[in-house]
């Protein structure tokens, strides 16, 4: 048995560095000569752009360059891209805008790069931005989602109704002969609301060209730098990908919101140049945070059950207008698509299902994937209006979700909706939960919250989602640009410690953790002797980075497959050192042994060999360092139920949440504590969604939300202590540790389950966020409420 | 932030010649909402005079059996004395209740009613408890005519708030309903049974705290949550924003009357 192996509760080995403040952050890195960069943003949602004068900008102090839209264009850079290609219904490719670097003739948000102004110091570049001139000829901006089909304005030219796409999912025809013989038909509409990611540590930037090796350096904050590379080199046009170095130091929380490819990293790798080869810095403000970062959800969907006289589920029916921003962001595309209508299905054997979705461009922010991406706007959706039939059926939540389970003996179950999930036991998960939380005990709990005044309520939510991103050949099919494998390489060195280089990024997650667990279980070599690098594609292999929760579930058996490789050549080592044949090796807790007897040599033994090849089998490569790449054969479906319960007050229409319990099945858990953790955050994300964020903007297209006076972040004291499980694991058959993912989970499955319970509360649903205001209206007009009162 | 002069006057009599000379001159106590206007570069001030070292404008003592708060005094400092809490324990609850630790041990008194942000908590103490405003001028005013408009006060362009002085009423207490974004007040409401007669003050409704003159004629006849119950708050010039519309402040005042007048007693 390896201590701190798969399955301890270790500490988190990064935590002593972030929490002591010895992180090294891109703002924590400064180069010698180092100039900074201030961008020029558009006040206006939507302009033309008449004439920009850059001599008064020019003339200040420090100043070393203005660069504009004009420039970019001189220098022939190529626009920022979206790499999922959706399809319309007809066939037809999604329509997209241009979205250069700086912006050319028009403005699209408020907040969009208009030009860079490159000083000596950031306050002089803060004073000549402000200072430089900027025409602009206001035009009508397309602020909402609900009027940018048909509006007169349009975000871009060339894209009529401002329409980027009409795309479906499933049959049509099925789901039409189930509603024509339904018994019952629960109708409902729905908002997802608009986020903003607010990862702790803003986006930041140094582009740096060496004018001596004619090679680049980008510093900054990703979850995948490679993706930058290559995004830059092959599309944007800046450097060749062989010449340029993609580094993402450590990174303050990403939430997806650093997956992309924004104007403002490229600008400042392309400004160094500009200079001559000085290191240029951009750190973002909280202000431009909020401006600019890809925000998240922003959907409007029609959504219809069938059902028949027993409550089983005959089909579902689904109309989804999602809105875009005024770009196509990096993966844009595949969130409201293939990220979501694949999820339909939920963890019921609904039979047949169709779903149809529309893309707007209006004059907002771009949006983009943000923790569950696509996912959670599916679990929400579906968990809402199965509660919602539950009610018009008179049957209890609980039960109608048990009756339409996939049962646990039909996987490998294949959706209508693509998907094939490969295990799952979504009755043990609903058991579980409803024990843990005293489900039976709810009716006492709520008649002493009513003598309190108070109104109690209790709500379920099943989510699953698809995680483990992404079987390449799968969603090339489906429009990727890109193939979804991961890397890895284990590199031994003589004294016998590890070097672990994976393709993923750990912003947060624990990956120098986790895989250090990992490697110290499969190779029984101490935990302490491994070390996880990751972030610099100078030093790891090329690999995808993190997102979509599939960092252990797709990185982490890349490790396995490098570790395997390190035990095969180890075997060969072994059975030379030990006169036997390798047949007889066998490996365990980091000894080869020749089976059935006591002969052994340790790994540290077997890899000194290996380096110090003196007594070594003949033709064998010396040296332990094996690299691995991984393709999973499926994507990885984590899935479970979690209830919230909560206490209304009627007066006020403030929402309490008195418990909450999470119990997921995320497969086999390699560090039960982070795993938590990771529900914990998710919770927390997804309450927020639920009671407290959401994006305002005014009608001229204004974000009225820009910081934390305005948009509602969650604090501890809105949130109660978690009751989390993670142990009612079926193991995940994609990958060989069986695990399938948490990353995620949190922000899909809580905000039904929050505002089911306030539904079940006061007696009707209230669109997200349920702040205090939008909750008093509804119990207004809520006869069992006003009863309560 | 934009260049500014610094100074840091170690008197109240530098301050004010400091401020007499330099018309473009700001002053900064505790920083709150100052020091984030610089930093977004929203104000461009000449120069920065920071009180923060003028021993006289700190302290709290009894005086007349209520209460005299230097205008530098911090609001962690009001939450936590012995003596507020035995003489005005509402105070005490209040300044509590403002912000987070970290504002509550930077942000002060005098910074509070000077800047007069709608929907602060200690203009409603002020003008609640009948309070009497101190200045570098001599002048005392009345908590009543210090607040006069949305960011507005009866201060003159040279004139410093030194001290608050409170006097200690029969009952009193103070129930927000905080903005749970920013955690200033939607609504807050201090209710006072003073020797002059009930005072209620509403902050956050409004663009300025406001006597709920209504309220206080009802509690007067009767010091009774049917009382509050039976008077309809005017929602015409109550504010209507993102956060909450002028009806549900309305509503929330008469929701936080009761709560204040059931901690009271």
């Amino acid at each position: 048995m390896v201590e701190k192996g798969i399955g301890a509760r270790v500490p988190r080995k990064e935590d002593l560095r972030f929490i002591t403040g010895r992180g090294r952050y891109t703002d924590d890195i400064n180069q010698p000569g180092q100039a900074y960069a201030v961008f020029v943003r558009s006040p206006h949602a939507h302009a033309r752009i008449k004439r920009i004068d850059k001599a008064p900008a020019l003339a200040m102090p420090g100043v070393l360059a203005v660069l504009d839209g004009d420039d970019v264009k001189a220098d022939g850079l190529g626009n920022l891209i979206c790499g999922w290609l959706v399809k319309s219904k007809d066939g037809s490719p999604m329509k997209m805008g241009k979205h250069p670097l700086l912006a050319q003739e028009k403005v699209r948000y408020v907040g969009d790069r208009v030009a860079v102004v490159v000083a000596e110091t950031p306050a002089q570049a803060k004073d000549a931005a402000e200072s430089l001139v900027v025409e602009y000829e206001e035009l009508e901006p397309v602020a909402e989602l609900d009027r940018a089909h048909g509006a007169a304005a349009l975000v871009h030219e060339e894209v009529a109704n401002n329409l980027c796409y009409d795309w479906e999912l499933g049959d049509k025809a099925a789901v039409e002969a189930a509603f024509a013989k339904a018994h019952h038909v629960t109708k409902m509409e729905l908002v997802n609301n608009r986020l903003v990611p607010n990862a702790m540590e803003p986006r930041a930037a140094i582009g740096h060209w060496d004018p001596g090796q004619d090679a680049y350096t980008l510093w900054l904050t990703s979850q995948n730098p490679h993706v930058h590379r290559l995004v830059i080199s092959a599309f944007i046009g800046i450097a060749p990908e062989h010449k340029l170095r993609v580094v993402a130091p450590d990174v303050g929380g990403g939430f997806g919101s650093k997956i992309f490819i924004y104007g403002e990293e490229c600008v400042v790798l392309w400004a160094s140049k500009k200079i001559g080869g000085r290191p240029v810095k951009w750190v973002a403000e909280r202000s431009e945070s909020f401006l600019t970062d890809a925000h998240g959800r922003d959907h409007v969907t029609t959504a219809e059950l069938a059902l028949d006289q027993e409550g089983n589920f005959l089909a579902l029916r689904v109309n989804t207008k999602a809105n875009l921003g005024a770009y196509m962001s990096t993966f844009s595309s595949c969130i409201p698509t293939y990220l979501y209508a694949t999820l339909l299905a939920g963890q019921y054997k609904t039979p047949a299902i169709y779903c149809d979705v529309q893309a707007y461009y209006t004059n907002t922010v771009p949006v983009d994937a943000y923790r569950g991406a696509g996912r959670p706007e599916a679990s929400f959706l579906i968990e809402t209006l199965v509660d919602q039939a539950a009610i018009e059926m008179g049957m209890d939540p609980a039960e109608i979700r048990r009756k339409n389970f996939i049962p646990k003996t039909a996987f490998p179950y294949q959706t209508p909706v693509a998907l094939v999930y490969d295990t799952g036991d979504y009755e043990a998960c609903l058991d579980e939960a409803l024990k843990l939380v005293d489900y039976a005990g709810f009716p006492a709990r709520r008649a002493e919250s009513e003598r309190r005044g108070k109104l109690r309520g209790i709500g379920i939510s099943c989510y699953i989602e698809a995680c483990g991103i992404a079987p390449s050949a799968v969603v090339g099919s489906l429009g990727a640009g890109v193939g979804l494998w991961e890397s890895a390489k284990v590199r031994f060195t003589h004294t016998g410690k590890v070097q672990v280089l994976t393709g993923t990024h750990t912003h947060g997650q624990g990956h120098e953790t986790t895989f250090s667990q990992l490697v110290a279980e499969k190779l029984g070599v101490p935990y302490e002797d491994v070390e996880v690098i990751h972030g610099d594609t100078e030093k790891t292999p090329v690999g995808m980075g993190t997102y979509g929760s599939r960092s252990l579930a797709v990185g982490g058996e890349a490790i396995v497959k490098a570790c395997d490789k390190i035990i095969a050549k180890g075997k060969k080592i072994a059975a030379h050192l030990l006169e036997a044949s390798e047949a007889d090796i066998e490996f365990k807790d980091g000894k080869f042994t020749v089976a059935g007897t006591d002969k052994s040599k340790t790994i540290g033994e077997v890899v000194f060999a290996a380096y110090v090849p003196h007594n070594y089998p003949a033709g064998l490569e010396p040296g332990m360092e094996e690299g691995a790449f991984f393709d999973p054969p499926n994507f990885t479906f984590p899935a479970g139920t979690y209830v919230c319960e909560v206490e209304v007050d009627p007066q006020t229409g403030k929402v309490d949440i008195v418990k909450f319990v999470a119990v997921d099945d995320f497969g086999n858990v390699v560090n039960p504590m982070i795993v938590e953790g990771q529900v914990h955050g998710g919770l927390v994300q997804g309450i927020g969604q639920a009671l407290l964020e959401g994006v305002r903007y005014d009608e001229s297209g204004q974000l009225l939300t820009g910081s934390y006076m305005d948009y509602c972040m969650p604090r501890a004291d809105d949130v109660p202590s978690f009751e989390v499980v993670t142990s009612r694991g079926t193991a995940c058959t994609s990958n060989s540790l069986g695990v399938k993912g948490c990353g995620e989970a949190g922000a899909i499955g809580a905000p039904a389950a929050v505002i089911n319970a306030i539904r079940n509360a006061i007696g009707v649903r209230v669109e997200m966020p349920a702040t205090p205001e939008r909750v008093w209206r509804a119990i207004q007009s809520s006869p069992l409420a006003k009863a309560a009162e | 932030m934009y260049a500014f002069d610094y100074h840091r006057p170690a008197s109240l009599a530098e301050a004010a010649q400091l401020l007499a000379g330099n018309p473009e001159a700001k002053l900064l106590a505790g920083g709150q909402t100052y020091i984030p206007t610089l930093k977004q570069r929203l104000a461009k001030p000449a120069a920065v005079i920071d009180l923060g070292r003028i021993a006289e404008l700190r302290g709290i003592r009894e005086e007349a059996g209520g209460l005299t708060i230097g205008a530098t005094t911090r609001h962690a400092e009001v939450a936590g004395s012995p003596l507020v809490e035995r003489v005005i324990p509402a105070l005490a609850a209040l300044a509590e209740g403002i912000g987070d630790p970290q504002v509550r041990n930077c942000g002060t008194l005098g910074g509070s009613i000077a800047n007069n942000d709608p929907a602060a908590d200690y203009p409603a103490a002020v003008v609640g408890l009948g309070a009497t405003v101190r200045t570098s001028k001599g002048r005392s005013i009345a908590g009543d005519d210090f607040f006069t408009g949305m960011f507005e006060t009866a201060l003159e362009p040279d004139e410093i708030v030194t001290a608050v002085h409170f006097p200690k009423p029969e009952k009193a207490a103070y129930a927000k309903f905080p903005n749970p974004a920013s955690r200033y007040a939607i609504v807050g409401v201090f209710l006072a049974k003073t020797a002059g007669g009930v005072r209620v003050a509403v902050t956050g409704a409004a663009p300025c705290v406001f006597r709920a003159t209504a309220l206080e004629q009802a509690l007067a006849q009767s010091w009774s949550a049917a009382a509050i119950d039976g008077v309809t708050i005017d929602a015409s010039n109550l504010n209507s924003d993102i956060h909450a519309q002028a009806d549900y402040r309305a509503h929330l005042i008469k929701v936080m009357a009761k709560r204040a007048l059931a901690a009271a007693g």
